[in-house]
């Protein structure tokens, strides 16, 4: 790492790709662990990383992947469970994170994928391309281990002390515009079902 | 004291609180409001429970949902105008994924409202609730409280669907 703890920001950060990351994230998974992935590109490149039955896949519903992960975190402290949601899809949510910083699970961790677009609806910019930093506003809000993963390693290590429950975390990422490496099968129903079986409710 | 002279002596909320237990639901997420406070108070008293008071009702029936697929039960709890934000969390997540969100809201804008606004906002609830096909009912008096809450209860984890006990002023403001 060639920048120091304390100079870590947004802008020292790595621009990586959703898709890479994604697969690296699942493939550190070996307890079950739960995965909700947000709307849109979020969800699609979980469900192109493999379909563990331990993922739930949002089909609407902007913005509220954290607080459907905090209820799977509080409902089973046991299991680690992660959202993962886009910089577009938080801005509307953003008390969220103080909900969660109140609650405190320390089994949830909150992955946010930030390239400044609305990507899927035509790469609109978001308030991040002005300024707006996700991981201050986490910190703001009471999630004081937040961070801007600032290359793989880094990621891979902050996803690890995720994987050890010292949550609660968030870890923001900066991604480029590359399109999701696949589209979620879209049966409600059938997500629910397979998810609740993967969490043995 | 006999069984007839402690109902009467029970609030309305107590009632809820009975029932909650007895279906096994824990969890507890609300947006305040004043008509709520006595439920809101007993469940925060009661170690049974735990009680999670997010920004936004949105948060609170995304939280629901998530226990819910996780094998906890909880009810959330709002005001009128609190439902009015969430239309879209019922038709994106909690209708078509099936998921039992009981709502329990506390029903402001009718019978001596004082604010526009809220009465405007209350006249978007039946409709939007009809257009969901959303199981709802108007508890107007204590002595329905028993029957109605249990009842919808069961009906929506029976179902996998979400429902709506609506507290009438009737029930909330009118002296029992």
């Amino acid at each position: 790492m060639s920048v120091s703890e304390t100079q870590k920001s947004r802008s020292t950060a790595k621009v990586m790709n959703r898709s890479a990351l994604t697969r690296r994230l699942v493939a550190k998974l070996k307890n079950d662990e739960a995965v909700i992935g947000g709307i849109g590109n979020s969800n699609f490149d979980l469900w192109a990383s493999g379909q563990r039955p331990q993922n739930f896949y949002m089909l609407g519903s902007m913005g509220l992947a954290s607080s459907i992960a905090l209820g799977v975190a509080v409902a089973q402290p046991k299991r680690q469970v992660f959202a993962l949601d886009g910089d577009g899809s938080i801005l509307m949510q953003l008390g969220s994170f103080g909900t969660v910083a109140t609650v405190a699970p320390d089994n949830l961790c909150i992955v946010i994928w930030d390239n400044s677009l609305y990507q899927i609806t035509g790469s609109q910019k978001t308030l991040t391309s002005t300024g707006v930093d996700l991981v201050g506003v986490a910190q703001g809000a009471g999630l004081m281990q937040s961070d801007w993963a600032q290359d793989e390693e880094h990621f891979d290590a902050l996803v690890e002390k995720a994987l050890h429950m010292d949550g609660p975390r968030l870890i923001g990422v900066r991604i480029d515009g590359e399109k999701p490496a696949g589209t979620t099968e879209r049966d409600p129903v059938k997500i629910r079902l397979n998810f609740m079986n993967g969490l043995g409710a | 004291m006999g069984a007839n002279q402690k109902a009467e002596q029970e609030g309305w909320a107590d009632i809820v609180v009975r029932i909650l237990k007895r279906n096994d639901i824990d969890l507890i997420t609300y947006v305040p409001d004043n008509v709520l406070r006595p439920l809101i108070d007993a469940v925060t008293d009661d170690p049974y429970f735990t009680v999670i008071s997010p920004a936004r009702e949105e948060e609170a029936v995304a939280i629901v949902a998530g226990a819910y697929m996780g094998g906890r039960k909880g009810v959330t709890l709002m005001q009128t105008s609190g439902f009015a934000t969430i239309p879209n969390a019922l038709a994106s997540l909690a209708c078509p994924f099936q998921l039992p969100i009981v709502m329990f809201i506390s029903e402001r804008g009718v019978i001596g409202e004082f604010q526009q606004g809220q009465a405007m906002v209350c006249r978007t609830m039946r409709p939007v609730l009809q257009s969901l096909g959303i199981e709802h009912f108007a508890i107007q008096d204590k002595s329905q409280v028993e029957f109605v809450v249990e009842g919808m209860i069961k009906q929506a984890f029976a179902t996998q669907a979400p429902a709506a006990i609506i507290l009438s002023p009737l029930l909330t403001k009118r002296p029992h």
